[in-house]
């Protein structure tokens, strides 16, 4: 549809904050030259996809009219692949910041496109990782040390249950006890379903008031790409950051082991297969590189719109970009 | 009728629940990075006016309710039924006093009314925002008083009771706030 004549064409962020925007992405590259770490740019246009269930890639073809067979590529949805390739390949500590891009993903602190710092650190374990991200925090912020909470200790203080042990059926019950209406075509859904819904509706909303903090130690059926540690109860090496109610950031102690890397692909895939979503290529390079062997590390990637945003008190991730998705 | 997706859900598009119509107010995309994206939406209950918050999964489906408003003029109450007509067409709507409701001591002959239809029928009717109605009882003004201070209940000719000033009196029209309840001046006729 074309926006008609006189179309409102002006930015969603005023000048204002787009100049401390410039001077707080400029402090985060200080920051990492600083200690050595290497700023990299990998590609956003890859043949391989994310695998992962609840992320949804943007398609494009390469072609044009000079190439006459025409391939599928698609928008990365983070730079995370490409950067464990180099990784692998003995670039030592890096970090980047770019574009990322999520189809469908819109709303007050979504928007389809928005821009990521992803860091790697060989060597580190989540615990250093999260000990380093407080000082970006406070250099670059000067925000005070994140406080910890495990995934569990925050439902058990929130909700009053145990996420890793309590049946499922005490689970739905805490939902309905929120006042938590769902409205669901489809009731069979899984425990990490009723555990996201407790957790976005209830738990995170709670998070992060006046101080950020770190939430570590996810359920290991919400591994993604971290290692997983044996119990009792076994967990995912996985941490986010919250700040005033808002997801900020994702790190891995990351999983290096190629065969586990490759189950969890095929778990994707049945997974997508299952609820009728679209298959697609899974990244044989960088499983090759995990057969070549990824060194230890730790990984975080962090939304630097929503951070801007927090840090600002600003409520919308609009007024911090320079045009949101709904005058693009 | 048509199922409508979470990502065609926004302020204004009108849904079935429970079989009963709702307006969404306001819808909230809730996603974590890692994880299930679920709308979370404030609906009003076109039946009832009530306000209540739901969680859709995203990419789930509900279906659309078929509500449109119209523009039509009152004409008179049978006893039973509030009769209005469509200005243009001259076609008639009887309606009930459930879809009616509160709404019915501001409907005053000739005035336009917005009719809202699920499915055709009469939903619920919104009186225009003022309307001038006939003081039919109130206590006697008071010499000297001006529109400061207290005020008195006033009795309209449709049975509507209103605060008004010390100085309105038997007779008086006066136009009246529909959406609040609230005395806004005397009319002169």
């Amino acid at each position: 549809m074309t926006p008609p004549h006189g179309a409102a064409w002006r930015p969603s962020a005023t000048f204002e904050v787009l100049r401390r925007r410039a001077v707080f992405i400029n402090k985060i590259r200080t920051f990492f030259h600083t200690r050595g770490v290497l700023e990299v740019e990998t590609p956003i246009l890859s043949r391989a996809a994310t695998t992962d269930v609840h992320l949804d890639s943007f398609e494009t073809t390469f072609g044009g009219a000079v190439v006459a067979k025409e391939r599928l590529l698609y928008l990365h949805t983070s730079p995370e692949f490409f950067m464990k390739r180099l990784l692998a390949a003995g670039s030592g500590p890096i970090y980047q910041i770019c574009k990322v891009f999520r189809n469908g993903e819109v709303g007050k602190v979504h928007n389809p496109e928005f821009t990521l710092l992803e860091w790697y650190r060989p060597g580190y374990n989540d615990r250093d990782l999260m000990l380093e991200m407080d000082e970006l925090l406070h250099e670059v912020l000067g925000f005070s040390p994140a406080i910890r909470l495990s995934y569990a200790e925050a439902f058990e203080q929130i909700l009053h249950v145990d996420p890793h042990t309590d049946p499922l059926e005490k689970i739905k019950s805490c939902v309905e006890k929120n006042a938590l209406s769902l409205i669901s075509n489809n009731t069979e859904e899984d425990r990490d379903f009723w555990l996201d819904l407790l957790f976005s509706h209830a738990v995170q909303p709670r998070l992060g008031h006046g101080q950020p903090v770190f939430l570590y130690d996810f359920p290991a059926s919400q591994a993604a790409l971290a290692r997983k540690r044996a119990g009792p109860p076994p967990v995912a090496e996985r941490f986010e950051l919250f700040y005033n109610g808002v997801e900020l950031a994702n790190g891995f102690h990351e999983l290096c082991n190629a065969d586990e890397q490759r189950a969890r692909f095929d778990a994707d895939v049945a997974k997508r297969r299952q609820l009728g979503l679209p298959i697609t290529a899974q990244d044989m390079r960088f499983i090759a590189a995990l057969d070549a062997g990824l060194p230890a590390s730790a990984g975080v990637a962090v939304g630097l719109d929503r951070l801007f945003m927090v840090s600002e008190g600003i409520p919308s991730l609009a007024e911090v970009l320079s045009f949101d998705f709904s005058i693009v | 009728m048509a199922s409508l997706s979470t990502n065609e859900f926004k302020a204004g598009v009108k849904i079935i629940l429970d079989g009963d119509p709702y307006a969404i107010l306001e819808n909230e995309y809730v996603k974590p990075g890692k994880g299930q994206a679920f709308n979370r939406v404030r609906i009003r209950n076109l039946k009832t006016g009530r306000v209540i918050e739901k969680t859709f999964k995203s990419g789930d489906t509900a279906e659309a309710a078929d509500v449109t408003d119209v523009e039509m003029q009152y004409l008179y109450n049978d006893g039973e039924f509030w009769n209005f007509m469509h200005p243009e067409s001259f076609e008639q709507m009887a309606v009930d006093a459930k879809a009616v409701g509160d709404q019915a001591k501001w409907l005053k002959e000739q005035d336009v009314c917005i009719i809202t239809l699920w499915n055709g029928l009469p939903l619920s009717i919104v009186p225009p925002n003022h309307v001038s109605l006939k003081v039919v009882e109130t206590d006697p003004g008071v010499r000297g008083d001006t529109a400061s201070g207290g005020g008195k209940p006033a009795t309209l000719e449709t049975g509507a009771v209103v605060k008004v000033p010390l100085f309105v009196e038997i007779g008086e029209t006066i136009k009246v706030d529909t959406r609040t309840g609230e005395y806004v001046s005397r009319v002169k006729e």
